[in-house]
């Protein structure tokens, strides 16, 4: 029962905020949204008993809205001030909304003890119960059937690397890198001269 | 089927991924000056890899015993074969590299590296039974030849040629993952054999599209017509030595990658896609003898005798037998010798001020500036037209031989007829060089590695190769046995 109640608070609240995504008129609050939305989704995946999915959506889609974040920020021309001027008029919404977001906390974790949601199967041989959790059973595959595959897709990102690193860099001679080694070996006579300069003659440097 | 037995199969591919990590320490610690040592290390490594290969071959591998990582590969002569041939060319665009690149000071300490890797894609392609490996190996060449296409920044022809290759790449890698993605939905597996097995009953509209599909995106590989477009503009633009690795080692990798999946995977069906094949090997002869005789520069020229090589090679494929696998292995060997040997030539030839001649007009004459160079362009140019004394005769008949034993009379005429078609444009060649006026323009010294190289590969396409027809014929028939054991 606590699974079905769960799975409807999820679901409408991931829809709700994903209209509020597309509604809301200030590009910084739509970001703010959307973060809600992939939370709410993330909720519904640990209620199907996909842990590791959902830990997915909240780290990379977290991890991408905040880059989004950034871009949003340096790109469009927002006055942070006018934004923080009704934090006392906002703070009633903003308390709702981390009381929403608790109250899914409470439930998700509540469903996830009580066990997954029963999900409608077309044919019965196709599910099979995994006996460890998911991300157990992903491990066993990639590190076991498909290690050979994993170390090589390793190896393809390396080969992306060198050849960014090997088309971009450059050796530029007009920098002035810091050369620890050269400020320590420094000694007072090669930076200090001592000059008796002629009264009203000035120096020469 | 444990993973030691799995290691084990793997050791080659073990060496070159060990040995390219190794190699690039060296190469961030020594930096570019040490890059002549590092390609000789390089050179060292992929003969490792080699020596460990050549008993595969010579064993006559196959059966379950060469199957690593749960069937994800197959270790069997035929990869044996292919990895050998890949092997050498490679060792030869590391070894011609240094020379040509000093004129820009472009030798950078990562060519070598990114060589090593590409080989060890290259071993994965050639070697994967599984259509995840087969992408995983495909992709690791793919971009570590994007790199190498652009490796002269200065140049922008070069940077062209690196962005047109990546993206006309990344398109097709699209289209063959959406062929995978099909044929996986339709079999259930990725295992070549799964697919086989699945595919048994018939083959759905679905499979026929993956199968399509994934055909489409290996013949963009191979660069065969009406997926070749951006052969000349790459061959033309990359350095020359990266021109060299191009034409010879990803060629063999994907051709044995094609066979691997039309002959065993899709095996069953060879009705379904000896239409497709039977047209792209047409299409390329055709394609590549005309687009040829209208070109000026020599390294484009070349490119369109490759294209119209790789459609002499799938006429082998057509034929969908164990002889036309074994007649297509043998084409590919002389076919990597008659392009390392006329890439090699091209890069010999240079001015008074030591920059490349590429044009053919400069060639004029050559034969009395230059004999050495002259007469071995002209025989492996006549190689490569088929005129019968040169080796590159036997390949062109034991394809035909092999399209005629299975019934493929008219693909063969045709394919005879437009290789007449081809003889012209290579025979230009000839006449520019020895009755043209002396343009006397190439000139210049060269080190030993190009002239062993030259001499090595003209060497192999006269008629001394004749000596080889019955060893080499041996061990393609074992490479294609173990191809068509499953079969």
């Amino acid at each position: 029962m606590i699974q079905v109640l769960a799975f409807y608070l999820f679901a409408a609240l991931t829809i709700a905020s994903a209209v509020l995504v597309i509604s809301a008129r200030n590009p910084v609050h739509s970001v703010l949204w959307l973060i809600v939305a992939f939370f709410n989704a993330a909720g519904l995946m640990v209620l199907a008993g996909a842990e590791f999915i959902a830990m997915l959506l909240v780290i990379v889609y977290v991890g991408a809205v905040a880059v989004l974040f950034l871009f949003v920020v340096m790109m469009l021309d927002i006055d942070f001030s006018e934004l923080r001027a009704g934090f006392v008029r906002n703070f009633p919404l903003g308390l709702l909304i981390a009381l929403v977001l608790l109250a899914e906390l409470v439930f998700g974790i509540g469903a996830y003890q009580a066990g997954r949601i029963e999900l409608a199967t077309g044919t019965a041989d196709q599910v099979t119960a995994m006996a460890d959790s998911n991300i157990a059973a992903i491990g066993q595959v990639l590190y076991g059937q498909y290690l050979f595959l994993f170390e090589s897709a390793g190896i393809i990102l390396l080969v992306a690397m060198i050849g960014a690193i090997v088309l971009t860099h450059r050796d530029r001679k007009d920098t002035r890198p810091q050369n620890i080694g050269k400020q320590i070996r420094r000694r007072p006579g090669e930076a200090t001269r001592n000059v008796k300069p002629e009264i009203g003659q000035g120096v020469q440097l | 089927m444990d993973l030691q037995h799995s290691l084990a199969l793997i050791v080659p591919e073990e060496i070159l991924s060990v040995g390219g990590l190794v190699l690039l320490l060296a190469a961030a610690w020594l930096g570019d000056k040490a890059s002549r040592g590092i390609s000789v290390a390089a050179v060292v490594v992929i003969a490792a890899a080699a020596a460990f290969t050549v008993p595969v071959l010579c064993g006559g591998n196959m059966g379950a015993d060469t199957q690593a990582f749960f069937g994800q590969l197959r270790v069997d002569a035929f990869a044996a074969y292919s990895k050998l041939l890949i092997y050498a060319a490679a060792a030869a665009a590391l070894m011609i590299a240094p020379r040509f690149f000093d004129r820009w000071n472009a030798m950078r300490a990562e060519y070598p590296v990114l060589i090593v890797f590409a080989v060890l894609g290259m071993s994965i392609m050639v070697s994967a039974s599984d259509l995840m490996a087969l992408y995983i190996g495909l992709e690791m060449n793919s971009l570590a030849a994007y790199v190498l296409a652009a490796f002269l920044r200065t140049d922008s022809r070069s940077e062209e040629a690196g962005l047109k290759y990546f993206v006309l790449g990344a398109l097709a890698s699209g289209i063959l993952l959406y062929g995978m993605s099909l044929t996986y939905g339709f079999a259930g597996t990725t295992s070549f054999e799964g697919i086989r097995a699945a595919l048994s009953g018939g083959l759905s509209t679905g499979a026929l599209f993956g199968l399509i599909f994934v055909l489409a995106g290996l013949a963009f590989k191979i660069a065969a017509v009406p997926f070749h477009m951006w052969t000349p503009d790459v061959y033309e633009g990359a350095p020359t030595p990266v021109t060299t690795f191009f034409a010879t080692a990803p060629k063999v990798a994907a051709v044995s990658l094609l066979m691997r999946v039309s002959l065993d995977a899709f095996g069953g069906h060879a009705d379904a896609w000896r239409q497709v094949v039977t047209f792209a090997a047409l299409a390329s002869i055709v394609v590549g003898a005309l687009g040829a005789i209208g070109q000026d520069n020599i390294k484009r020229l070349l490119a369109y005798s490759s294209i119209n090589n790789v459609g002499f090679i799938l006429v082998g494929l057509a034929a969908a037998t164990v002889e036309g696998a074994s007649a297509m292995l043998v084409y590919l060997v002389i076919y990597v010798a008659m392009s390392i040997g006329s890439f090699v030539a091209v890069l010999m030839l240079r001015d008074a001020e030591g920059n490349q001649i590429e044009s053919i007009a400069d060639l004029a004459g050559l034969s009395r500036t230059n004999p050495a160079i002259a007469w071995c362009l002209l025989l492996l140019m006549l190689s490569l037209a088929g005129i019968p004394p040169l080796f590159g005769f036997w390949g062109k008949l034991v394809v035909f031989k092999a399209a005629v034993d299975a019934g493929m009379v008219l693909l063969a005429t045709i394919a005879i007829a437009a290789s007449v078609i081809g003889a012209f444009y290579y025979l230009k060649v000839g006449k520019v060089m020895f009755f043209d006026e002396p343009a006397n323009k190439a000139q210049g010294r060269n080190d030993w590695a190009h002239w062993t190289l030259l001499i090595a590969s003209t060497v192999f396409i006269s008629p001394l190769g004749y000596l080889l027809t019955g060893w080499l014929g041996n061990l393609a028939d074992a490479a294609s046995a173990a191809l068509f054991l499953t079969a």
